[in-house]
């Protein structure tokens, strides 16, 4: 299977319907007799409602009905629940009902629905839905959410800590500062972002009155989450009595993992309405209520000795969750992020706090990445600063700290299972030619220009996750993965995973382990996903981990499927079962010519006309469960090569090197895919991203005209590479690729700017004018030195 | 968006008459501003009338040392017509980096000057060019043409045909585009032709596009890039937004000014 099966660069199956624009998207399905949804949002921040007056609304042309938070109330629609709150102290969770009818607290937060027979009828009446506040003072500032006069959102949460949390030990860490050499000291914002995933949200609900059952298409990462905690704790109804399908998803980056309000809202409505009603979210709608990800204010602190080894690092981080907590709001800023603070050095000594806080703004979730590009900026700019600061060398100080012995117990919970940090940096080193860099600098100072080189060598924790951890530390699921092999009697085969793509290729590379695993065509292996009607259970593609999860799952299938079919063969070829074994897609017998193709144990399985009936069921369909033992451990290093204008500010990535170890590779092609993406991503929080709150609460970028995301002419032609050390407890040797370009590219530009203009501090963004201001400040003689 | 009524006429008479007649007439050519700005409610015309249909405003006309556009072409047709190219580089460039290729084969140059955004392009070019904008009634002089952000001497009903200016001896755009819409954030045209240097602004300025004529004076004494960097960009009169404060983009306009010489030769 040299050419279709692991490691080949198989061409994207799904790709034909994608750039033919015969993909099937949530909002391309339309039910019979369906409505349409708008939501009357909030224009405020942070408001009472004093009054919502739906009457000259009700009487508008088309309108079916409209629904206030009161009708939500009195229907008793359960709030929305948090699926994740992490151990070790109190978490203030306050409720969420899906609309509001008392308090808004961000713009976008939603009062009423209107629905109607069209989009444009719905919302000319839902112009007509008077509502009237009481505006309060907002809170949008992270670093003085808990401020004493700083304006409250809940009751439940005085001060607006929904949780202090800590991970390591104190007490080390504070004795390794009192006898440090050296101590390296930043304080660092991580910029919030827009996921700006390219298709919008959209959900069309459908109650069949006969079943009394629901139907929700939905654009979602995890549909079968979405099934659980809206037919569990939104409708209070049997998860048996909701289908959610997730058809073709694009773009989540990590938006599309919570569960909304307007899914919720649309769901309960079809079946008061006795109509399908369909929303689609407009791209405002996106920017206002698309969860957001990062919102960090840190200080971050590194202790060294004299010869440079790190002693303790100790982190104290504000983390806004916007106005409530989304579903795995809290998850990215405790255990995703606290836990990879070692990056890939030996620390002896950690200690984190992290103060979760409301502000007026959009709710925080997951955002490509989710806690580890937090972790990995704060980390890499400290490293890179304390080499500067020290003089040892950025290259130098990574040598003196790399672990080198695994498994690699952190001083932050995880355990490493393995990794080479030496030679992913010696080949990007290579790659990246860094030896010629003084002399590409001297070449951009004879053109005007500033040039400046910056590292990240970074780790993640990836392939979410060992369900007894993921419990352990707070979730309210496991996070193991499902795969069920199905046969056709020619010898095609469908698999239904859990995971669901968003893009990503699993319509390929899965096809591509099958193809490895069982010898069978990648053309003949369908890939089914994205739906709790055909799939047994799954828990949806993020956190890296559907090949290292998902894709484990049907490895561990078709090895069940070669158990099986190993004693069909046996019959067939009237031999002892323990006699066959099989490889490229063929049974043999040990010590004869025998042999029988996969394709005749399919046909024989399927059509058992001679065939063991007695001893054996008739089929090879099997299913398995698998639960990850660990989390995977990407690792790598990015060198990044900036140009600075000193006139304009304008930096541009002249050079960008990444060579990661993703473990054993299925598809090169979509894995090169993914790194560009990652690092684009990475790029565009680097130079660009920032969703902007003024103090009044408003999102003043909530359009392309101004959220600046990462064009193609701002990255230069990436230069990947890999090395590999295969994850040691997955059947695959695979660890994930998804988020580490977002993880890596972030300090790796950011170190290689003030490298260029020769400053110790620069949040992110790094615009233009941050750029020239900051040369302004340090005076660009320093800068051309 | 609302529902509107769409006409296509034949004539710039035709285009006159049915807008008058309507309650609220426009007129729409690339609609790459009035689409949207419709799509968002923000705008509701109630009659629509389309003008890409009239023959005798569309293309580039170059006649001895005079340029003629018709207020229909596109910035697509604009930056690739050879004539233009070799008399009038400076203009071809601007056109050939609006916005994206989508926006330049439907926008147009009518349209981006009755427009008049604050951060066009164009208005920029036909200020420097000294040109004249002519309408379905007169001819009016760019100086007099753009009076401020989004404001124009056009009035109400009143339909631009085409736009015309003399060859320059030298000309050349620089831009600074916005890193999110790419509009420009400072641009500025120079020219030099037999009434001495004009140099526009476009992007940059508080109250829309202006000429800068102490850069003109430098100039015109002093044909050089050095010579701008003497020249005093006032912060008071530029515009502040989240993008770039006052300060950044007067720094803006003569680092763009400077390149643009130095593009001129």
């Amino acid at each position: 299977m040299g050419v279709e099966g692991i490691g080949a660069r198989v061409l994207r199956k799904e790709d034909q319907r994608f750039i033919t624009g015969k993909g099937r998207y949530t909002d391309d399905f339309n039910r019979p007799g369906q409505l349409f949804a708008v939501f009357v949002r909030s224009p405020h921040a942070h408001a009472l409602i004093k009054s919502v007056d739906i009457s000259e609304a009700k009487g508008c042309e088309g309108v079916a009905a409209i629904y206030t938070g009161e009708d939500v109330a009195e229907d008793g629609l359960g709030g929305l629940p948090c699926g994740f709150a992490p151990g070790g102290g109190p978490q203030n969770a306050p409720p969420r009902p899906a609309l509001l009818k008392d308090k808004v607290r961000f713009v976008g937060d939603m009062i009423a629905v209107v629905i109607a027979e069209s989009v444009a009828l719905a919302r000319d009446a839902a112009g007509k839905v008077n509502v009237e506040y009481d505006v309060l003072p907002s809170n949008t500032d992270t670093g003085k959410a808990m401020d004493a006069d700083t304006p409250q959102l809940h009751e439940e949460a005085p001060n607006n800590v929904v949780m202090h949390w800590e991970i390591g030990e104190a007490d080390p860490v504070e004795a390794a500062f009192a006898k440090a050499d050296h101590v390296t000291s930043l304080d660092i914002i991580n910029n919030r972002k827009v996921p700006n995933a390219m298709e919008p949200r959209a959900a069309n609900a459908e109650y069949d009155a006969a079943a009394d059952s629901f139907t929700l298409y939905t654009t979602s990462q995890n549909p079968h989450i979405t099934r659980l905690l809206l037919a569990a704790y939104v409708l209070g109804i049997s998860e048996g009595k909701l289908r959610v399908i997730s058809p073709d998803v694009g773009g989540g980056f990590g938006s599309k993992i919570p569960f909304y309000p307007e899914e919720a809202v649309v769901t309960w409505a079809c079946r008061k309405v006795e109509r399908p009603v369909k929303w689609t979210s407009d791209r405002t709608e996106a920017f206002l209520s698309d969860t957001h990800g990062r919102d960090h204010v840190t200080k971050a602190e590194l202790a060294m000795d004299k010869d440079g080894k790190f002693l303790a690092m100790r982190v104290d981080t504000k983390a806004s969750l916007g106005a409530y907590l989304s579903t795995f709001g809290m998850l990215s800023s405790t255990y995703l992020y606290g836990t990879v603070l070692s990056g890939p050095y030996d620390i002896p000594a950690i200690h984190c706090k992290v103060s979760g806080v409301f502000t007026n703004t959009c709710p925080i979730d997951a955002e490509r990445g989710a806690g580890r590009p937090e972790a990995t900026y704060l980390i890499e700019r400290l490293v890179e600063t304390a080499a500067r600061e020290t003089g040892i060398g950025v290259v130098e100080i990574r040598k003196r700290n790399f672990i080198r012995e695994f498994p690699y117990q952190t001083a932050v919970v995880l355990q490493y299972d393995i990794g080479d940090y030496d030679t992913t940096l010696e080949l990007a080193l290579e790659k990246a030619d860094y030896a010629g860099f003084e002399a590409r600098k001297k070449k951009s100072a004879a053109n005007g220009k500033l040039r400046g080189v910056g590292f990240s060598t970074y780790i993640e924790a990836c392939g979410l996750a060992p369900s007894n951890i993921a419990g352990a530390i707070g979730a309210g699921i496991g996070l193991y993965e499902s795969a069920e092999i199905r046969f056709n009697p020619t010898g095609s085969v469908s698999v239904l995973t859990g995971a669901q793509t968003q893009g990503q290729g699993h319509e390929t590379a899965f096809a591509q382990v099958v193809a490895s695993k069982l010898g069978i065509e990648v053309d003949k292996v369908d890939i089914i996903h994205g739906d709790t009607g055909t799939v047994q259970w799954g828990h949806g593609t993020y956190g890296s981990r559907s090949l290292a999860v998902g894709g484990s799952a049907i490895s561990a299938a078709c090895d069940k499927v070669i158990e099986k079919a190993k004693k069909v063969a046996a019959h067939m070829m009237e031999a002892d079962a323990a006699d066959i074994s099989f490889e490229n897609g063929e049974f043999s017998v040990s010590g004869t010519d025998k042999t029988k193709t996969i394709g005749e144990v399919i046909l024989t399985a399927m059509v058992p006309h001679d065939y063991p009936l007695t001893d054996m069921e008739p089929g090879l369909d099997q299913r398995s469960f698998y639960d990850p033992a660990n989390f995977t451990y990407p690792a790598g290093t990015h060198i990044c090569e900036v140009e600075v204008d000193p006139d304009t500010g304008v930096t541009e990535v002249v050079r960008f090197t990444a060579v990661d170890d993703f473990g054993n590779v299925v598809n090169p092609m979509i894995v090169e895919g993914q790194v560009h993406g990652g690092v684009t991503h990475g790029v565009g929080q680097a130079l660009f991203e920032k969703a902007l709150y003024d103090e009044d609460g408003q999102m003043v970028n909530a359009s392309y005209m101004d959220y600046i995301i990462p064009h193609a002419d701002n990255v230069p032609s990436f230069d990947v590479g890999y090395t590999n050390t295969p994850c040691t407890h997955n059947p695959l040797g695979v660890k994930g690729c998804g988020e580490a370009g977002a993880i890596a590219a972030p300090p790796a530009v950011i170190n290689a700017i003030t490298d260029a203009i020769g400053v110790r501090d620069l949040d992110m963004p790094a615009t233009p004018q941050k750029v020239w201001d900051t040369i302004q400040a340090n005076g660009t003689a320093k800068a051309a030195q | 968006m609302y529902e509107t009524k769409y006409h296509r006429a034949s004539s710039a008479d035709e285009a006159v008459k049915l807008a008058d007649s309507a309650d609220d007439g426009q007129f729409i050519a690339g609609g790459q501003t009035l689409i949207p700005t419709m799509k968002q409610r923000l705008a509701s015309p109630s009659d629509l009338v389309d003008i890409r249909n009239i023959d005798a405003m569309k293309g580039v006309n170059v006649e001895g040392n005079k340029v003629t556009i018709g207020a229909t072409t596109t910035h697509a047709e604009v930056a690739d017509a050879p004539q233009l190219q070799a008399v009038c580089q400076g203009i071809s460039d601007l056109a050939g980096h609006i916005g994206d290729p989508a926006v330049r084969h439907m926008g147009t140059i009518g349209g981006s000057v009755a427009n008049n955004d604050p951060a066009a392009d164009y208005p920029a070019a036909l200020l420097a060019l000294g040109a004249e904008i002519t309408t379905n009634n007169r001819t009016i002089a760019a100086d007099d043409f753009f009076v401020g952000m989004f404001e124009t001497a056009l009035e109400d009903g009143e339909l631009i045909t085409s736009v015309s200016f003399t060859v320059p001896d030298k000309s050349a755009y620089s831009k600074f585009p916005n890193p999110a819409s790419r509009y420009a954030m400072a641009g500025v045209f120079v020219a030099k032709g037999g009434d001495g240097v004009r140099v526009a602004v476009t992007g940059a300025g508080s109250d829309g596009v202006f000429r800068h004529s102490g850069m003109e004076e430098a100039l015109d004494a002093n044909w050089s890039a050095d010579a701008v960097a003497e020249a005093d960009v006032d912060e008071a009169m530029m515009l502040s937004d989240i993008h770039g404060n006052a300060a950044y983009r007067a720094n803006l306009v003569k680092v763009m000014a400077k390149r643009a010489v130095a593009a001129a030769g």
